[in-house]
């Protein structure tokens, strides 16, 4: 890994332009995440600020991107209905000490665990759920949002084609939100949520009790948040060190997420986590320092606080527009090819994630079920031991471990011969169960006045069963 | 003569690499590179679908080894080379910065949907490679 310093300033220059162009598309999205929630754009806008230009500090890194999410603007839905924003605000201080030991406590290394059937289910229903989120404001709606929405989402589709420079959504705003502004039509727009910052955000403390109340209601939500940010961020850490063919310090950047939604609390943002398309876009523009990241969140800020009036007219259905092709581009397409080719018991995880998410609205219980059935699934498969009778010969074949003891024991039910030889040259003895099943059976046959003789076992094994007898 | 040819594992990649190991073997000391670039459009989805990264690089491998060893049964000094980037831009900026005499590419690649949008990359590679390129059908 690079030098700190390096990691700043060896790309100085692609690393400014990068960050203009997040800095860029980080605006229609954190509008729209905000909108998702419910709250002040500005709410969503102060915590890309803070998110990115803290992150570009702490966190482990460099060139990713971490702003306002759609994933964790999903969790924080019902926590602002119920609630309110001053409980939004306490419970992303909270994700960020629980992300912070999180990170000190090496959660990095759990992700291994997470299969990718799970992380493919978590994907599918995060894209899913933002179209759903979307539904509300385009069914039912007037002629003209239908039409603002569809012909969005055909501009964010067709620009790229001849044009890339400026981020599509971006262009799409403008030429919209000209449209509406010249034509004169009457839609809902961004200033009926809330009203733009025109200042830079300032620290206080969210206005809670605080006590053990307080505690139950945001804690739930702190833990999804958590599991949610760290899923997405290194996921998305994962993609920009093979993109860029470096490294990166994944419980470093755990730890980071959790000083910045820390930090972002405090300054009046909602939880954020890093986002794999904006990170994409970044890497894509040249971005690989640290600067990148810092200077697209100053450079959002400055364009906020400069276009603020302008941004209160762009008409809600564009936003509509984009969230759904966030949500086209979240879904993973290849998830359909993956359901015909991976073995069955992985595609049965995807769908059980994806229909637990959708069922509970929470991505956080989704990937635990989904990692819990995995490793269920992974418990029964392994525990199969199969005994085959070769030449006089007791075969064991399959692992031996608490599992898979019960029927090693009930293979020896029926024996007959006067001597059995059981043979553990495929099998692993993993436990005192395992000893302890060979123990019995022998004990039973020898009762039966059968001789019983043990061969194969490789070395581990007869440690462990001289451990044990 | 330094003859490259872009695979990306689809069946026209695999019509090209045949023309170039044809093409390699009437040359007089040919040498083949054969280039696979790895889409950053596809990074997050390779990563979404397989766990680990060692077998994501193994993937990409597998799109080029066997066209190099392909290469060696007829005697022809292959070597593989691995690109991240975007497709187009990879291939043109490796031959024209890496002395490549003849870049040989299939006519398209293996998303035709993506190529309507988009237009095909051996489109845009003969636009703007400073090298003969054969465009094989």
């Amino acid at each position: 890994m690079q030098a700190y310093g390096q990691q700043w300033f060896g790309n100085i220059r692609a690393d400014i332009l990068s960050g203009m162009v997040v800095g860029l598309a980080l605006i229609p999205e954190a509008l729209a995440f905000a909108f998702i929630v419910g709250v002040d754009p500005r709410v969503a806008l102060y915590a890309s600020f803070t998110m990115a230009v803290v992150i570009a500090f702490v966190g482990g890194r460099p060139a990713m991107v971490s702003a306002a999410t759609g994933a964790m603007a999903l969790v924080l839905v019902s926590l602002m209905a119920n609630h309110g924003l001053q409980y939004v605000l306490a419970a992303t201080v909270l994700t960020g000490v629980i992300q912070i030991f999180l990170g000190i406590f090496g959660v990095a290394n759990l992700m291994r665990f997470i299969p990718n059937s799970v992380m493919l289910g978590f994907v599918n229903a995060l894209g899913i759920m933002i179209f759903i989120s979307q539904m509300p404001y385009l069914i039912g709606g007037s002629v003209l949002t239908y039409t603002f929405a569809i012909v969005t989402l055909i501009l964010v589709y067709v620009i790229p084609r001849y044009f890339r420079l400026i981020p599509a959504p971006l262009i799409a705003i403008v030429v919209m939100t000209t449209i509406a502004f010249v034509s004169g039509v009457k839609l809902q727009t961004i200033g009926d949520l809330g009203t733009m910052p025109s200042t830079l955000p300032t620290f206080f403390m969210p206005d809670i009790p605080l006590n053990l109340e307080t505690l139950k209601i945001i804690l739930p939500y702190s833990l999804a948040l958590s599991v949610v940010g760290l899923l997405e961020s290194l996921l998305t850490a994962q993609v920009l060190d093979d993109m860029t063919d470096t490294s990166s310090n994944k419980n470093r950047e755990a730890r980071g997420q959790g000083i910045a939604n820390f930090v972002n609390g405090f300054f009046g943002g909602m939880a954020g986590c890093a986002l794999i398309g904006q990170s994409i876009i970044n890497v894509k523009s040249g971005g690989r320092g640290r600067f990148s990241t810092f200077f697209a969140g100053v450079f959002l800020l400055f364009l906020i606080i400069i276009l603020g009036d302008v941004v209160v007219d762009i008409p809600m259905p564009v936003l509509v527009g984009i969230m759904i092709m966030v949500s086209m581009t979240t879904f993973n397409w290849g998830s359909f090819t993956f359901l015909k080719q991976a073995p069955k018991s992985e595609s049965i995880v995807m769908i059980v994630t994806v229909a637990v998410i959708l069922y509970t609205s929470n991505l956080a219980i989704g990937v635990v079920v989904g990692v819990i059935l995995s490793t269920l699934i992974f418990v029964a498969n392994i525990s199969r031991v199969h005994i085959e009778l070769v030449d006089g010969i007791y075969k064991v074949k399959g692992p031996l471990f608490f599992a898979s003891t019960s029927a090693f024991v009930k293979a020896f039910d029926e024996v007959t011969a006067s001597r059995v030889v059981i043979d553990f040259e495929d099998s692993q003895v993993w436990d005192e169960s395992a000893v302890g099943a060979m123990l019995k059976v022998r004990e039973k046959l020898e009762s039966k006045d059968i001789a019983v003789v043990f061969q194969g076992l490789n070395s581990s094994s007869k440690q462990l069963f001289e451990q044990f007898t | 003569m330094k003859i490259a040819v872009a695979v990306d594992g689809s069946e026209y990649a695999v019509r090209a690499a045949e023309f170039a190991i044809n093409l390699a073997k009437h040359m007089p000391d040919a040498e083949l590179e054969v280039i696979f670039v790895a889409d950053f459009d596809k990074v997050k989805d390779d990563h979404l679908l397989t766990k680990s990264t060692d077998i994501i690089e193994w993937k990409r491998e597998k799109k080029v080894n066997p066209v190099v060893e392909l290469a060696k049964i007829d005697n022809i000094k292959a070597r593989s080379v691995i690109l991240k980037g975007k497709p187009n831009l990879e291939i043109i900026q490796y031959v024209n910065n890496n002395a490549v005499d003849h870049l040989v590419i299939g006519s398209r690649g293996r998303n035709t949907l993506q190529e309507m949008m988009l237009g095909s990359v051996s489109h845009k590679v003969v636009k703007r490679a400073n090298c003969p390129v054969t465009v094989v059908k």
